[in-house]
């Protein structure tokens, strides 16, 4: 573990240990009470998720056209990572939507947006396990598919949502919950960028020891 | 440039030459696409008269699940003999032959639509003929970028393991837009009052995401085809 | 490069799948006339060998040279060039031999099509049948059909993996002489093969292949036979 690492994931841990006094001292918001506040886990997630799926598919490009491995390293620990927090996203979602509105799903355009690409990195994940050898490139290109499907997905939902409208537009917010906002926002974005620094060095090793393997049959 | 099409006629004028000794791959995608109109029927056909608005949304992901199982057997003809290997050995450039598997499934999938479209019609008392232009053309629009994506997917799984699982595992999240795009556009055609300009908005978009996914797969095919 | 080559060299070929090594530090040289073959047992290397060469695969380490140019520089001009006759014979079934070979033709950019696929049944001894099915042919036949479509677009190197499988001994000395037939037109040729045998006279140079090295039997001479055991044994 580097030292930028360590420093990552301790902020992160310190800060994620403050939170709840920090969302705790947001004002409450009228009508809904205390469970609005899952906004502030929620949101987050929410980028994150979506800067796992841009880092997921750059680096797959990249991979794809230079076949040099660190980025594919790169690319399925982004893809891991865009995983875990669309699982996040699409966890605290149905949570707030059960409080303000009394459905567990309402078809809510950037959730369903979300549910869509969160399938796709799914996909990729299960393409890397049981695809066989080679699936990595293989992988590389559903990547590259699914982060240039993004702007599709969130126009087709978002204008099939709108049109047939069954719940009311999500308030906006106020500017004194900017504060708790960020506070979060950087906590969640220390993890992340600790996360897949830790996750794309544990790929390149896992290359390195098969490298090792090879060297040591020759020899 | 010439040489590229050439290429790509060749390749399906051999698909079609293959397929016309026994149109195993027609008939039975036919047979299956047909089935799975009746299946959806049995649910959504309630005292003999269809549920409101389920034409369009029938109709497509019949073309979906006939399509992904047309896209598996066309690639797995390549298979027997190993002659997708014999394809890449050639001189001929990488994307042409892809080009020319992927003009082989519009064909396939021209014929099954032209089926199902009337069948859709007389069973669920659908205007196909209202706007006869505008719904040929999201079907065009539709079927060419659902199987822009899904001749890639296919052609790259090739020599995957679980194969026939991982097609539709793959291509059918990708190809959400395409099936909004489709289902809403032909719903709007089949409407009482049928909407042209919501369905003008749903073919700019299936144009759109055609001209990107044709031209991405173009750029990827020869990368992910290669070892 | 649309230059023709008279040699291909291996130099230092490896190739590993994760942690399986297919191929380590292989080396040799062919040039044109030569009939290699390539022996060994199952699992040796010698199809990822021929896959290489055929430009399917890329190689690990090391490199092929085509005459002076490697393979990344080689593009479709050097596929032009390269013929290969694999384990699964490249034949659509459904087609005619005919069908299969105009439809390669074709592909491969070649003039007068129809005249060489007709020469080819001919050579291939299948004119009287060229308008079946190949999934009606034998083997035999089906083989005599693949490898006249590896050789129809005249290539310099060719590349024949397991050719003599399943064949009976005529269609067996049919191969041999359609062989050395492109021998003494320059055509560099390297074979994979267990049949020993047959190949026996045959072969101009010969590569042991044991767990993805190259095996050397010590004397020159002898029958291949003899040779292939003692360099499988002291491997």
């Amino acid at each position: 573990m580097t030292t930028a690492v360590k420093m990552q994931l301790a902020a992160a841990t310190l800060m994620f240990a403050v939170a709840p006094w920090v969302i705790n001292a947001a004002p409450h918001e009228a009508t809904m009470g205390l469970v609005y506040k899952i906004y502030f886990f929620h949101m987050p997630s929410a980028w994150m998720f979506m800067l796992g799926a841009i880092v997921a598919g750059v680096a797959s490009a990249r991979f794809l056209f230079t076949k040099n491995p660190k980025f594919d390293a790169t690319a399925v620990a982004a893809a891991e990572l865009a995983v875990l927090f669309g699982l996040l996203t699409l966890v605290s979602g149905p949570l707030w939507a059960r409080k303000a509105w009394g459905l567990w799903w309402v078809w809510d355009a950037r959730l369903t947006s979300s549910l869509m690409l969160f399938l796709i990195f799914l996909a990729y994940l299960l393409l890397r396990q049981f695809g066989g050898p080679g699936s990595e490139k293989l992988s590389a290109g559903l990547a590259l598919f699914g982060l240039a499907n993004v702007p599709f997905i969130y126009v087709s939902v978002n204008v099939w949502r709108t049109l047939h409208p069954k719940t009311s537009v999500v308030p906006t917010l106020p500017v004194e919950m900017g504060r708790p906002l960020w506070f979060c926002v950087t906590a969640f974005l220390l993890l992340f960028l600790a996360l897949l620094s830790l996750r794309s060095s544990l790929e390149r090793q896992r290359a390195r020891i098969d490298a090792l393997y090879l060297a040591e049959d020759e020899a | 440039m010439r040489a590229f099409f050439r290429v790509a006629a060749f390749v399906v004028r051999k698909d079609l030459t293959v397929e016309v000794r026994s149109f195993e791959v027609l008939s039975t995608t036919l047979f299956f696409a047909v089935t799975v109109v009746l299946i959806f029927a049995f649910g959504f056909v309630q005292e003999g008269v269809p549920v409101d608005g389920v034409a369009a949304a029938i109709l497509w992901i019949a073309l979906a699940f006939s399509g992904t199982l047309a896209l598996g057997r066309t690639f797995e003809r390549e298979r027997q003999a190993d002659t997708l290997r014999a394809l890449m050995l050639a001189p001929a450039d990488r994307p042409a032959l892809y080009v020319g598997k992927l003009a082989g499934i519009l064909m396939l999938m021209a014929l099954v639509e032209a089926v199902l479209v009337p069948m859709v019609g007389l069973m669920f008392q659908a205007p196909i003929f209202v706007a006869p232009g505008w719904l040929a053309g999201l079907l065009a629009a539709g079927t060419l970028g659902f199987a822009a994506v899904g001749t890639l997917f296919a052609a790259m799984l090739v020599r995957a393991r679980s194969r026939d699982v991982l097609l539709p595992v793959l291509l059918y999240p990708m190809t959400v837009p395409v099936m909004i795009a489709g289902v809403r556009g032909t719903a709007a055609l089949f409407q009482a009052e049928p909407d042209l300009g919501l369905a003008q908005f749903w073919l700019a978009l299936l144009v759109f995401f055609d001209a990107v996914f044709v031209t991405l797969a173009l750029w990827t095919f020869e990368p992910l085809m290669t070892d | 490069m649309s230059g023709d080559f008279e040699r291909v060299s291996v130099v230092q070929l490896g190739r590993h799948y994760g942690r399986r090594r297919a191929l380590t530090d292989l080396s040799f040289t062919a040039r044109a006339g030569d009939i290699v073959g390539l022996l060994g047992p199952n699992g040796a290397g010698k199809s990822t060998l021929l896959a290489i060469l055929a430009t399917l695969l890329v190689a690990s380490a090391g490199r092929v040279e085509y005459g002076d140019a490697t393979m990344s520089e080689g593009g479709a001009d050097l596929r032009a060039r390269i013929g290969m006759l694999g384990h699964d014979l490249f034949l659509y079934p459904e087609l005619t031999a005919r069908e299969n070979l105009a439809f390669f033709g074709r592909l491969y950019g070649l003039p007068d099509v129809d005249t060489r696929v007709a020469g080819a049944l001919e050579r291939a001894g299948l004119t009287a049948r060229g308008d079946e099915a190949v999934s009606s042919y034998s083997r035999g036949m089906r083989q005599r059909v693949a490898l006249e479509r590896a050789l129809l677009h005249e290539p310099r190197l060719l590349l024949l993996d397991e050719p003599f499988t399943g064949l009976d001994q005529a269609s067996a000395a049919a191969l041999v002489t359609r062989l050395r037939q492109e021998q003494a037109r320059g055509v560099i040729t390297l074979l994979a093969t267990h049949d020993l045998d047959v190949v026996d006279g045959l072969l101009t140079e010969v590569v042991f292949l044991r767990g993805g090295r190259r095996a050397h039997a010590a004397d020159a001479g002898g029958a291949l036979r003899d040779r292939y055991r003692e360099a499988m044994q002291s491997a």
